[in-house]
């Protein structure tokens, strides 16, 4: 069973439909023991990155999230589920994140239309096995006001342009995190969904 | 590359698909979720759905709909229409929505926006513009009660200058002596994360989308624009995401009566060298 973890922030109707219109179990929940005792864990999410830091402490989430990360469970991060992996946030102040991968999670420069909101194409860098059925370039949903600049290059999967080019998602080893939202792109997001219950069901 | 988008509008009302000229004389047009799988399947890449239901009792409706749409559907997906309060937008956001777009709320109580703004974030918070423009008669536009607070003072229409754009409320029966420029940058300052802006002289018209319009708010503001009203050829669409320089155009009647599907929408753009998710 896949825990979806629920601290308040963002659509996760959306993400407990598309794993379950794949043949995926997954439940939503802010119960920390489920989070500790579940096979893997996806942690989704739109909006302020402090909230998502502090919403996690307040619901005594934090710590499952980062030992189940640590102890090698399989990890989907969405949007700001990715962007809270990293050192810190220049969001309203600096604001520490949960330092799983060193960086820093910056926003996108003056001059451009932010959120970057729409449809955008998805570089593969490093092909992670939750992409193995994505052709390179395809299109995904992005909206997001900030985007992560990793200090480890070798963690970046894809890259996506929008005024610079930035990590549009991360892998390293069981953890995987995107700035798109695959439950918002259609066809192709589902099959991320898909690729992700897959690399769950063999670990 | 970003891809500009193609949105079709559905107009709800008590639960049903219709369709509006100028937002009177509606006529049922079917089901919201078979119109929404509809446009899923054409790649369209978001879909709006706009409540215009009138009755208080039926609102909660519009919930039924998007959890039914969630369930087969996934894309973007903006509820508009009726939004009062915070509980409001976040019964929306839980039953699947992903956007909800607000205008009289936002007129009656701008700070709303900052409110809603800072519980959910600017990206699910898209401000609805109907703009006018002032040739027109403005004796029976009113003015609002926070006119008097001076950090809004700049929003206040003034027709004794050039041409400008004043909004309108209450599916464009009610005139506001609001620019909608100066509105449109105070809206983004209070953190709207997006416009989705329609020309009311232009909206059933089938004439194209008011061009400078969009180009103006589009210029004056850095957060996404939907350009409305008025698409009634495929080469309306191409003016508004070029000339008229919105992020996204919004259709209705072309894409709901059939007259031509997203896909063949976006095969034109592309033709014309506009980048378009295919």
């Amino acid at each position: 069973m896949i825990a979806i973890v629920d601290y308040g922030m963002g659509n996760l109707k959306s993400v407990e439909k598309g794993f379950k219109k794949v043949g995926v179990d997954a439940i939503v929940t802010s119960n920390p023991v489920v989070v500790d005792n579940a096979e893997a864990i996806v942690l989704p999410g739109v909006g302020a990155f402090k909230d998502c830091i502090r919403n996690l402490s307040d619901l005594s989430l934090t710590e499952s999230v980062v030992t189940s990360i640590n102890k090698g469970k399989p990890f989907l991060g969405i949007c700001l589920g990715l962007q809270v992996l990293f050192s810190e946030s220049e969001e309203f102040g600096t604001c520490k994140g949960l330092d799983i991968f060193r960086g820093k999670v910056v926003r996108f420069q003056k001059g451009l239309k932010v959120p970057h909101m729409g449809w955008n194409t998805v570089r593969i860098i490093n092909r992670p096995p939750i992409l193995s059925d994505i052709e390179d370039n395809s299109f995904f949903y992005f909206v997001h006001s900030f985007y992560v600049a990793p200090e480890e290059k070798d963690v970046i999967a894809t890259t996506t342009d929008y005024g610079t080019t930035f990590a549009s998602m991360v892998w390293k080893d069981n953890i995987f995190a995107t700035q798109f939202h695959p439950e918002k792109s259609q066809e192709l997001g589902l099959k991320v969904l898909a690729g992700f219950g897959k690399f769950v069901r063999k670990n | 590359m970003l891809a500009k988008r193609i949105i079709p509008c559905l107009d709800v009302k008590d639960g049903r698909v219709v369709k509006g000229v100028s937002f009177v004389n509606l006529r049922d047009a079917g089901d919201p979720v078979e119109n929404a799988l509809y446009y899923d399947k054409q790649g369209a890449d978001e879909l709006i759905f706009l409540d215009i239901t009138a009755s208080h009792e039926k609102r909660k409706i519009i919930l039924d709909v998007v959890e039914k749409t969630a369930e087969d559907v996934f894309m973007p997906l903006t509820v508009g229409g009726g939004i009062k309060t915070l509980d409001d937008i976040r019964d929306l956001l839980r039953a699947g929505c992903d956007k909800v777009s607000i205008n009289t709320t936002a007129v009656k109580d701008p700070y709303f926006i900052s409110r809603a703004a800072e519980k959910f974030g600017s990206q699910c918070i898209v401000v609805a513009i109907d703009a006018k423009r002032t040739a027109d008669n403005m004796a029976d536009a009113t003015g609002e009660k926070w006119f008097s607070d001076l950090s809004m003072q700049d929003v206040i229409l003034d027709i004794s200058g050039r041409l400008t754009w004043a909004i309108s409320t209450h599916g464009g029966r009610k005139m506001k002596m609001i620019n909608a420029v100066a509105w449109a940058k105070k809206m983004e300052e209070l953190g709207a994360g997006e416009f989705m802006l329609t020309s009311m002289d232009k909206d059933g018209t089938k004439d194209g989308y008011d061009i400078e319009l969009t180009r103006t708010i589009s210029e004056t503001v850095s957060i996404p624009v939907i350009a409305s009203g008025g698409a009634g050829t495929l080469e309306h669409l191409y003016e508004g995401l070029t000339a008229g320089k919105a992020d996204a155009v919004l259709a209705a009647s072309i894409f709901h009566f059939r007259e031509f599907t997203v896909k063949e929408a976006k095969e034109y753009l592309r033709s014309k060298g506009v980048p378009v998710r295919l």
